[in-house]
């Protein structure tokens, strides 16, 4: 395998037609040569991650989804597993009540990771596609938020929110206790989030601007096109790709989001959400692991919505 | 994740529990040979320096090798330096080594159900009360009977040792009482006396309110503090058998009794230090330490926030009296303490330790080294503890019964699934008593089974 790498990078003289021609049969030698070996590498290739998904994909969730019919304390062998139906269910809709404020909130962050970061985001963009005077700089003071774990970002915000001591009671003289009151403590925690994210979101667009053929800037000028026509009928569109995976991303994260809600009070009074739910139950002494299986049943069914979303744009678009 | 001393002690945790067991039972097997035959070196230092404590161990020749010792324990600050200077007086004493395997107080609660299932350490830091029993029950903890009785600790401590099956499975260390704290020196300078009422102490309340300061200091961002209100409002207004029953599920959360505790709550929420839920504990004791609130229900830990040469200024009182059918003997006082492993590697040696941990030269040793608590061994020293320390040991041994903790009384997953979130919610919103109650109890219905 490493004899191949060094014609995979050509010398600067030599022009890419030859290479590609001069490759060709090496490339066909090797095939022939080495088949059952390669046979071989490909069964592993393909075995082995698969294997791996099984086991730590598949296995798992099918068995949450089973456990979620039972009431187990996560302490012995099977015959301290009882099946207790559907009851799970029945009492998260109908006596749990996080329940409710926790699909609230999760709606609520998808929504608002919709509609602020990712705009801001296209909008930083742009901006700085077009190389302003220090575009270096506030690209990578954008870009920073994201290299921090959420759980830090929490933590940072904390010494901004903080009711006595953070800088927003300081210089207001307010006394809002901005993580602490369930009416305000969600949106603080969005505009921690947002933060963030938005930074992520600027810089895939940046790639996907880039990446945008610049004749079709030109032709679209000559048309007679304004900057902004430009953007949205030809620049837009053809970053397709990008907006799928922006999609995408903002979707996981708004069913993802815990280490930042986690971070400032476990997810509970007015953060709650799906995922801290699911782990406040699981994790620790609580060890509901039925109860807890239910709630993660109950978001993976969730999830499989967008997943199916997702994968029905993929396949639309691989289909020529 | 926990801290694993050596690749060695890593490799080992990965070893299934019915393996574990077998390879345990092999170094038992080899240490016992070893002790017969040629003594290796921490035998002959044992052999050496602790004579008394080999033959008070009951259970054959001076134990030799390595204790394990999982400590809950990890944060660099007095409990740790406290646990150190326990680990060398013990390998001192007894010349064996304690392998310390340190982590971060709340993963280790967080992770007891894995940890305990896993491979966990001879020795391990714990709970009295319920919170052991519930382990106890499912085989989790190993049986220390034969390391009772204990000279000098007393009948209510092996009360709260004892498991359902009436056997010992915990070693009590020290406790502490949850007490209503205040600043000596600073009420003095306000006219303030300690109250021994209830109505004297909403007095004094009110009084602090025209004052301009926050009467109570308050705060349960971390879910446990308010417990301790609401145990202590229990068992003023419905008496310490109730709080028993109603943890054990016996009671219904939607009872006049329990409307009545939440109701006398609300009153007093009235004086408490606002939006508590965005607060800590030890933000709401620097309120105290700054003269910004009168007074604060907490364990008597919270004196630690304290400057180390204020400490001395900072009384208690008795949560008073509400009903006077009921008195005010019976308080929160939980006991924090050390069990064995169920299937220890060296079990000679953890119950060595576990005799030597409660003993009055372990307790002695230790307050002199400046780490002074409220030791379960009544014939410890209290001459080198604080002064508010020696006073609340009287005071605990004045209580005619002794509460664990609500979160330490109760079913691990009912206290941190259901009352956290609820007792949060009644903060949040005090007036909606009937439906905050009959919630908790169709929850409590679903768990309790």
């Amino acid at each position: 395998m490493t004899s191949q790498a060094p014609p995979a990078v050509p010398p600067p003289d030599v022009d890419t037609g030859r290479r590609r021609f001069g490759r060709r049969p090496k490339a066909r030698m090797v095939g022939t040569r080495m088949g059952t070996a390669d046979r071989v590498a490909v069964t592993l290739m393909v075995a082995v991650p698969t294997l791996l998904v099984l086991w730590l994909v598949w296995v798992p969730g099918v068995l949450s989804v089973v456990l979620s019919f039972a009431k187990w304390e996560g302490i012995g062998g099977f015959d301290t597993i009882s099946w207790i139906g559907v009851d799970n269910y029945k009492n998260i809709f109908t006596i749990y009540p996080p329940f409710e404020p926790a699909i609230q909130h999760n709606v609520i962050w998808l929504v608002v990771l919709f509609l602020v970061p990712t705009p801001i985001g296209i909008f930083l963009a742009v901006l700085l596609d077009k190389e302003l005077r220090g575009g270096r700089f506030y690209q990578t003071a954008f870009f920073l938020p994201i290299v921090l774990s959420l759980a830090l970002v929490g933590f940072m915000w904390q010494l901004i929110y903080s009711r006595d001591q953070g800088l927003i009671n300081e210089l207001t003289g307010g006394t809002t206790d901005w993580y602490g009151d369930s009416s305000v403590n969600l949106w603080a925690v969005l505009v921690a989030t947002c933060w963030k994210q938005t930074g992520y979101v600027m810089l895939l667009y940046l790639a996907g601007l880039k990446a945008v053929d610049p004749s079709l800037r030109e032709a679209a000028t000559v048309d007679g096109a304004s900057e902004t026509q430009t953007f949205f009928r030809i620049v837009f569109p053809v970053m397709r790709p990008i907006n799928v995976i922006v999609l995408v991303i903002t979707f996981i994260e708004a069913l993802r989001a815990f280490e930042i809600v986690w971070v400032v009070n476990k997810g509970r009074n007015g953060l709650e959400l799906i995922s801290t739910l699911v782990t406040s139950n699981i994790i620790g002494e609580a060890s509901r692991i039925g109860f807890g299986s239910a709630l993660a049943t109950i978001m993976l069914a969730i999830s499989s919505v967008f997943v199916y979303m997702y994968l029905r744009i993929v396949m639309k678009e691989e289909r020529p | 994740m926990p801290n694993f001393e050596s690749e060695a002690h890593y490799l080992a945790s990965l070893t299934p529990p019915s393996v574990a067991a077998g390879v345990g039972r092999r170094n038992f097997l080899k240490g016992a040979a070893g002790a017969g035959a040629a003594l290796t070196l921490p035998g002959l230092l044992a052999a050496c320096g602790g004579d008394d404590e080999g033959s008070s161990g009951g259970s054959g020749g001076a134990p030799t090798g390595t204790v394990s010792f999982g400590s809950n324990e990890a944060g660099g600050d007095v409990p740790q330096m406290r646990r150190d200077a326990l680990v060398a007086a013990y390998e001192k004493e007894s010349g064996l080594k304690v392998a310390v395997n340190a982590v971060d107080h709340n993963t280790f609660q967080e992770n007891i159900n894995n940890y305990l299932q896993g491979n966990p350490d001879d020795v391990f830091s714990w709970f009295a009360g319920y919170r052991m029993q519930f382990f106890a029950e499912r085989g989790l903890i190993g049986d220390v009977s034969d390391v009772w009785p204990i000279d000098g600790v007393g009948e209510a401590f092996q009360k709260a040792s004892t498991g359902s099956d009436g056997k010992q499975y915990f070693v009590p260390d020290s406790n502490y009482p949850w007490v209503v704290l205040y600043r000596k020196s600073f009420w003095d300078e306000r006219g303030y006396t300690a109250p021994t009422t209830y109505d004297e102490m909403i007095t004094l309340a009110q009084q602090m309110k025209t004052d301009g300061l926050n009467p109570f200091a308050f705060a349960d961002k971390q879910g446990w503090p308010a417990m301790g209100t609401f145990d202590i409002l229990n068992m003023r207004i419905n008496g310490y058998d109730y709080h028993v029953s109603l943890m054990a599920g016996e009671e219904a959360w939607d009872s006049t009794e329990v409307k009545n505790v939440f109701d006398q709550w609300r009153e007093l929420l009235e004086y408490a230090q606002p939006d508590a839920l965005g607060r800590d504990w030890e933000e709401a004791a620097q309120s105290l330490v700054a003269n910004k609130s009168g007074m604060y229900y907490l364990g008597l830990f919270a004196f630690e926030q304290f400057p180390e040469d204020e400490r001395d200024d900072v009384g208690f009182f008795n949560f008073p009296e509400i009903d006077s059918s009921i008195g005010a003997d019976a308080i929160d006082a939980p006991i924090d303490g050390y069990c064995m492993a169920a299937d220890p590697d060296n079990e000679d040696a953890a119950k060595d330790f576990l005799k030597f941990i409660p003993s009055k030269e372990a307790a002695d040793t230790l307050s002199e080294a400046g780490y002074p608590l409220i030791w379960a061994n009544s014939n410890a020293d209290l001459s080198s503890l604080q002064p508010i320390q020696q006073e609340a040991a009287e005071f605990i041994a004045q209580q005619s019964s002794i509460a664990q903790f609500l979160d330490r009384d109760t079913r691990p997953d009912f206290a941190s699934t259901v009352m956290i979130p609820s007792i949060q919610e009644f903060i949040k919103n005090p007036d909606d008593v009937e439906g905050l109650t009959k919630k908790i109890e169709e929850q409590k219905k679903s768990i309790f089974v």
